[in-house]
């Protein structure tokens, strides 16, 4: 702390400050992204915050309840699915957003709910098997269900579904308000930021509730959680539930945004992608998440665009094509981070300390003997 | 009368019997051991008590059948269970483990009062209560398991090897706190594979052979007997 600049002291009124501009740089982020990168960038911000609500919802599952699920896409897909046969010409149907969204969640929940009932039992791998089976069954399901009767269209998706809407106000085009004038994206980014930070609201109230003590006990030991009197049994189907609505909600919001949605989009890689994102980030840790969230959007992109020009700088030509090399780099850099930051880029305090304590440990073991005479 | 009565309690695992139907009491107060070898279906018997393994036979708690109840509302209902191996919530603080043993209350006032009971008990949680349970020495955990289960205000703690994998010197620290749980009151379920120090602080005991009750006597007695002698103390 010596050499800190008084700025960069944390005290109330730099917490005030910093919370402020952070206000404002969420505010002014997609106009100075078009500004600065171009429309493109806007859409991938969005993108990041759905990503985020995801992460957010398959942390509740992952970081709080230590339940490993690999099928989180699933529920995502939901959501997704729900929207879009509810809101596009493919059975008439155009229900508002705002009834369509909650019916999403509550069926993603009812789906979360059916997933946990049968895995009670099991944790680790074997769960990790589980809910990957769900996870692809619910893909196979989408695929496969346009015959005899046909309700999602199959590989080809659903297409031409409805703008967010409410009343005659659409997410879908241009809006001019007060005075400014936003295009659609920007208009996606506000809505999706709004809900973002309710996400990470819910997420912080319950980490501090009884229900986030009681899943954090299930996580550490599940045995020693019901001799402390905790229904493990509801309180992990809470889990499931919980982060299964985040991810309904989620799905919602992408088929609104895309106007279209294909089993495609909810394959495996998109699941461990999700839980890429909560490790990554920081199991358990909010912020961390929400980093992680940030980077496996982002990267992925930056590295498309960015992966040509500097071949082109450094060899005069371009050697390797981007599009190939770009999961490559991805990999390399997941590699790099978990190794030089197991608990991920930023963990949860008590990660932290117990990574700390590590070290002091053996020393410990000594110390018991001589201090039991004490 | 009394507090627990257990009659012909079996339980087993897929084709295996690990509890061929045993008899069991522990009055109000009392301090009862439950010595056996490894396999003799101890744990399972705790367990089952817990309500952590299902069984079958009658299990009488203060004149209450705790068939059916699950093992949440056996913890209300004041039956504590210090697991075997301890099973702290090694992520969690000392401080945040013991309150997670008051779970099921709500009177804040006095889950403050037995925080301080429970610090007055084992002082070495006083002066780690910030550290993460997980990097505790074996006896710091075990005092952590006891602690919190005591911050559910029992009326029978039932401890599952509380001596196994303990310094010597540790060992007798344990014992020492688990006389003073029993002089205040609370019975207690004491399974141990150490026979001696398990009837040395009990008034009575039980041994468990193969998933069957084979001998129960006063402790005294139990310590005597030339089969316990044989079996346990290496006489």
């Amino acid at each position: 702390m010596r050499n800190v600049p008084d700025f960069l002291r944390p005290n109330k009124r730099n917490a005030w400050l910093a919370f402020v501009a952070l206000g404002l740089l969420l505010l002014v982020l997609p106009f100075a992204t078009d500004a600065l990168l171009g429309r493109g960038w806007v859409r991938i911000v969005d993108f990041a915050l759905l990503y985020i609500m995801l992460a957010l919802g398959l942390n509740i599952v992952v970081g709080y309840a230590g339940l490993l699920d690999l099928g989180y896409v699933a529920f995502f897909a939901v959501g997704a699915y729900t929207y879009a046969l509810l809101g596009s010409p493919q059975f008439g149907l155009h229900l508002p957003f705002w009834i369509v969204l909650p019916i999403g969640a509550t069926l993603a929940c009812i789906f979360g709910a059916l997933l946990g009932a049968p895995t009670l039992k099991l944790r680790g791998d074997y769960l990790a098997i589980v809910t990957l089976g769900f996870g692809e069954i619910i893909r196979i399901f989408l695929n496969n269900l346009n015959a005899p009767l046909n309700i999602t269209n199959g590989p080809q998706g659903i297409s031409q579904i409805d703008a967010i809407r409410v009343a005659e106000f659409s997410l879908g085009r241009s809006q001019e308000l007060f005075g400014i004038t936003l295009p659609s994206v920007h208009l996606h980014y506000y809505l999706f930021l709004a809900l973002t930070l309710l996400v990470i609201f819910i997420s912080l109230r319950l980490q501090d509730s009884r229900i986030g003590r009681a899943w954090m006990a299930i996580r550490e030991d599940e045995v020693a959680a019901s001799a402390m009197g905790i229904n493990t049994r509801n309180i992990k189907l809470l889990a499931f539930a919980m982060g299964a609505t985040f991810g309904g909600v989620a799905g919602g919001l992408f088929a609104g945004f895309q106007g279209f949605v294909s089993p495609e989009s909810f394959s495996l890689m998109e699941s461990i992608m999700i839980l890429c994102m909560v490790v990554l980030g920081g199991m358990g840790n909010i912020g961390g998440v929400v980093l992680g969230g940030v980077l496996l959007v982002v990267l992925p992109e930056a590295l498309r665009n960015g992966a040509g020009p500097v071949q082109q700088v450094l060899f005069g030509k371009t050697l390797i094509d981007p599009e190939s090399l770009r999961m490559l780099l991805f990999g390399v850099a997941l590699i790099v981070v978990m190794l030089w930051r197991p608990a991920g880029l930023w963990p949860s305090s008590q990660r932290q300390r117990e990574l700390e304590a590590h070290d002091g440990e053996a020393q410990q073991e000594q110390d018991t003997v001589y201090d039991a005479s004490r | 009368m009394s507090l627990l009565e257990v009659r012909d309690l079996k339980v087993s695992y897929g084709g295996i019997h690990a509890l061929k139907g045993i008899d069991l009491d522990i009055a109000q107060g009392e301090l009862v051991a439950l010595i056996g070898s490894n396999g003799a279906g101890k744990t399972t018997a705790l367990k089952a008590l817990a309500g952590l393994l299902p069984g079958t036979g009658q299990v009488h708690y203060a004149g209450q059948s705790l068939h059916n109840l699950p093992a949440h509302q056996r913890v209300r209902a004041g039956l504590a269970l210090v697991p075997e191996g301890r099973g702290v919530f090694a992520r969690m603080s000392v401080e945040e483990n013991l309150h997670m043993g008051a779970y099921c209350r709500d009177d804040k006032a006095a889950i403050v009062q037995d925080l301080a009971l429970v610090y007055t008990l084992f002082p070495r949680l006083a002066e780690r209560r910030a550290q993460l349970a997980g990097t505790l020495s074996g006896g710091e955990q075990q005092m952590v398991a006891m602690g919190r289960a005591m911050m559910s205000r029992p009326r029978l703690l039932m401890l599952d090897e509380p001596s196994m994998g303990l310094a010597p010197m540790m060992v007798e620290k344990i014992f020492t706190t688990i006389r003073e749980i029993s002089a205040q009151g609370v019975s207690i379920l004491l399974v141990e594979q150490n026979a001696k120090l398990a009837l040395e602080v009990a008034s009575r005991g039980y041994v468990l052979e193969g998933g069957k009750i084979t001998l129960s006597d006063g402790a005294d007695c139990l310590l005597g007997s030339d089969a316990v002698q044989r079996a346990y103390l290496g006489a």
